[in-house]
């Protein structure tokens, strides 16, 4: 019975402070709207008659302070209304369409980069880990370093016009949907994919290589090295596994900064996702539709770190420990 | 860290001075920070004198040179508007060094207060700032950036100088206020308290100089994610004047070219943002190695 209580409290301990960076983000946000200089009620409230307009503003939750705004949005968020756009004139449209289209697109290209990343970066890391000091490594690990510290738009724009303009090999722009046509789909995702994994393998890599040498130093690695176990049974059983926490971790951290990424790959490439999206809402100000788009990608945040809370338990079982002690 | 931070509140004024003059030295022979700073030096002296030794005047059109790919007279070619791309990548370092530079200092400022007292005084207060901080870090970055500055001024250099400065105020914070906590249980504060030195002594005084350290290191690396963040924002035609000298906007006013095949009037921008942002890096994994944290 105490233990099963226990297991409760441990969760909750976990969960309590992810829903607080939500509502705290999403506040945040909510209280920097009212500090525009143009007013909500202003942008958005069609003239009309004094009943019309007093209808306008209960609906949008503007009639009443900062705070009761935000708990207008907030409800409405949590029962699945996300807001509108809303067009000059009073014309409305609702943000959930935008992001039926947008989302599935973003998220698409998010999950196609971390994996790209970690399937290059794990090889990579383990290597120059192996090799720490040796010329390969060396070579590699500046190159990485060099290759961290690009801003990933940089290499959108280069492989952009070397790859997709002067080499003509794939398309510089658009998306097709993969119902459409797979291989087309593949093919326009190539680009944008590459320019954003390129900065995360270089990122992922060294963390993974700097970890996987200090549990090289670990006793039970000589130990199973005295044993007579191969170099690569050691590697990829023993040593691999432990390491690899701080690179999980990462990559869960890594989801906010990729979205970033996204707002700017996504226009590179003219792709119509999330990034798109909130690159319209915010040069056509729609705030109403931007606090949703925020607070999606903050919940998706901190799904992840949850997540990858609860996979590296399994990964590492001395980490369970640790966070529960 | 902390034996050595021992080690080092511990020494006198001699020692420290020695100590010193050791990480002096380790970093001249560092080769990954000698090239750092030689490039960032380069583009220093770019945006301090580039304006009176470029060929052509950056804003200089000449209609009957447009969109020339590069040659002996125009090194890096000429874009659609005529002008020389080589000199405007020179002096388009003005800009976004300025920025970058004044948007760390400022946050760092801030973020050193913030951390140095939630550090010290722990407690509620320490509590509500850091969970705040922690909400505004799930937010993009680059995604505040832009709502604030489309919102209030899209064309104010100086807004976009202070929203990039409080977007990385909460990192700067957290690793000061991280280095002040193991700091703060050192026998030498509690020598501070006992002599009933005022709390500002304390901070500024007796801790500040200890973790000194880190908060070089957390600066460079800022300093490199400022270049980033104003590149970016450039690029998408926040906070900067359209048609200014500036490489993130040069790379977006002549991005349609490139499906002419015209790539120079894009491609040495990007380059040049690229070897700025490498340099950055180089040093602040310069100054880590060195003070070995």
């Amino acid at each position: 019975m105490g233990k099963n209580l226990g297991w409760i409290n441990n969760v909750l301990k976990r969960i309590i402070p992810l829903l607080l960076v939500i509502f705290g983000s999403t506040l945040i946000l909510s209280l920097l709207l009212q500090l525009l200089p143009v007013g909500l009620k202003d942008l958005y409230i069609a003239p009309g008659d004094p009943a019309s307009i007093r209808e306008q503003l209960k609906s949008l939750g503007l009639d009443g302070n900062a705070f009761t705004f935000y708990f207008h949005w907030l409800n409405d968020f949590i029962h699945g209304n996300f807001g509108y756009i809303i067009f000059p004139g009073g014309g409305r449209e609702p943000v959930s369409n935008r992001l039926a289209t947008a989302l599935p697109i973003s998220l698409r290209l998010v999950v196609y980069v971390q994996i790209f990343s970690l399937l290059i970066s794990v090889p990579l890391g383990i290597y120059t880990a192996y090799r720490a000091g040796r010329r390969s490594d060396r070579v590699i690990s500046y190159s990485l370093f060099a290759a961290a510290s690009v801003p990933n738009f940089v290499f959108g724009l280069l492989l952009a016009i070397f790859v997709g303009v002067q080499l003509g090999w794939l398309p510089p722009l658009g998306y097709i949907d993969p119902s459409e046509n797979l291989v087309g789909h593949i093919k326009t995702m190539i680009l944008p994919v590459l320019s954003l994994s390129i900065p995360t393998i270089a990122t992922y890599s060294r963390l993974l290589r700097s970890d996987v040498i200090a549990t090289l130093r670990e006793d039970y690695v000589t130990m199973a090295a005295s044993k007579g176990l191969s170099n690569r049974r050691i590697l990829f059983t023993h040593v691999l596994r432990p390491s690899s926490t701080t690179l999980f971790t990462s990559a869960a951290l890594n989801m906010g900064a990729l979205i970033g990424g996204t707002l700017v790959i996504e226009q590179i490439f003219s792709i119509p996702g999330l990034g798109t999206e909130i690159g319209i809402a915010i040069f056509s100000r729609q705030f109403f539709a931007l606090q949703s788009y925020i607070a999606i990608i903050a919940v998706g945040y901190v799904l992840f770190n949850g997540i990858i809370d609860v996979v590296l338990g399994f990964v590492d079982p001395r980490t369970r420990e640790r966070r529960n002690a | 860290m902390s034996e050595k931070s021992t080690e080092i509140s511990n020494k006198s004024d001699a020692e420290r001075l020695q100590i010193r003059k050791e990480r002096f030295a380790l970093l001249r022979r560092n080769k990954a920070f000698t090239i750092g700073i030689a490039v960032l030096g380069f583009w220093t002296l770019c945006a301090i004198f580039g304006k009176y030794v470029t060929p052509f005047k950056a804003d200089e059109q000449n209609f009957e040179f447009v969109s020339i790919s590069p040659n002996h007279t125009y090194w890096f070619g000429t874009d659609a508007n005529g002008q020389d791309v080589f000199s405007r990548v020179i002096v388009g370092s003005r800009l976004i060094l300025v920025m970058s530079f004044a948007a760390t200092i400022l946050g760092t400022l801030a973020g050193t207060s913030l951390g140095l007292i939630t550090g010290y005084f722990k407690g509620w207060f320490d509590t509500i700032v850091m969970r705040l901080l922690e909400a505004i870090s799930a937010i993009p970055a680059i995604i505040i950036a832009l709502l604030a500055i489309a919102a209030i001024d899209g064309k104010s250099p100086t807004l976009t100088v202070f929203i990039i400065a409080f977007v990385f105020t909460p990192n700067i914070a957290r690793t000061v206020r991280a280095a002040v906590l193991a700091e703060a249980e050192f026998e030498y504060v509690a020598a501070a308290k006992l002599r009933t030195e005022r709390t500002p002594h304390i901070l500024f005084k007796e801790i500040l100089p200890n973790v000194m350290p880190p908060i070089i290191v957390e600066f460079t690396v800022r300093l490199g994610y400022a270049i980033f963040a104003i590149a970016t924002l450039s690029f998408l035609g926040a906070g900067v004047e359209y048609g200014s000298p500036n490489w993130g906007t040069q790379i977006s006013e002549n991005w349609a070219q490139i499906f002419n095949n015209q790539w120079w009037p894009t491609a040495f921008p990007a380059i040049a943002i690229a070897s700025l942002a490498v340099s950055v890096n180089l040093i602040s994994d310069g100054l880590l190695e060195v003070f070995e944290i």
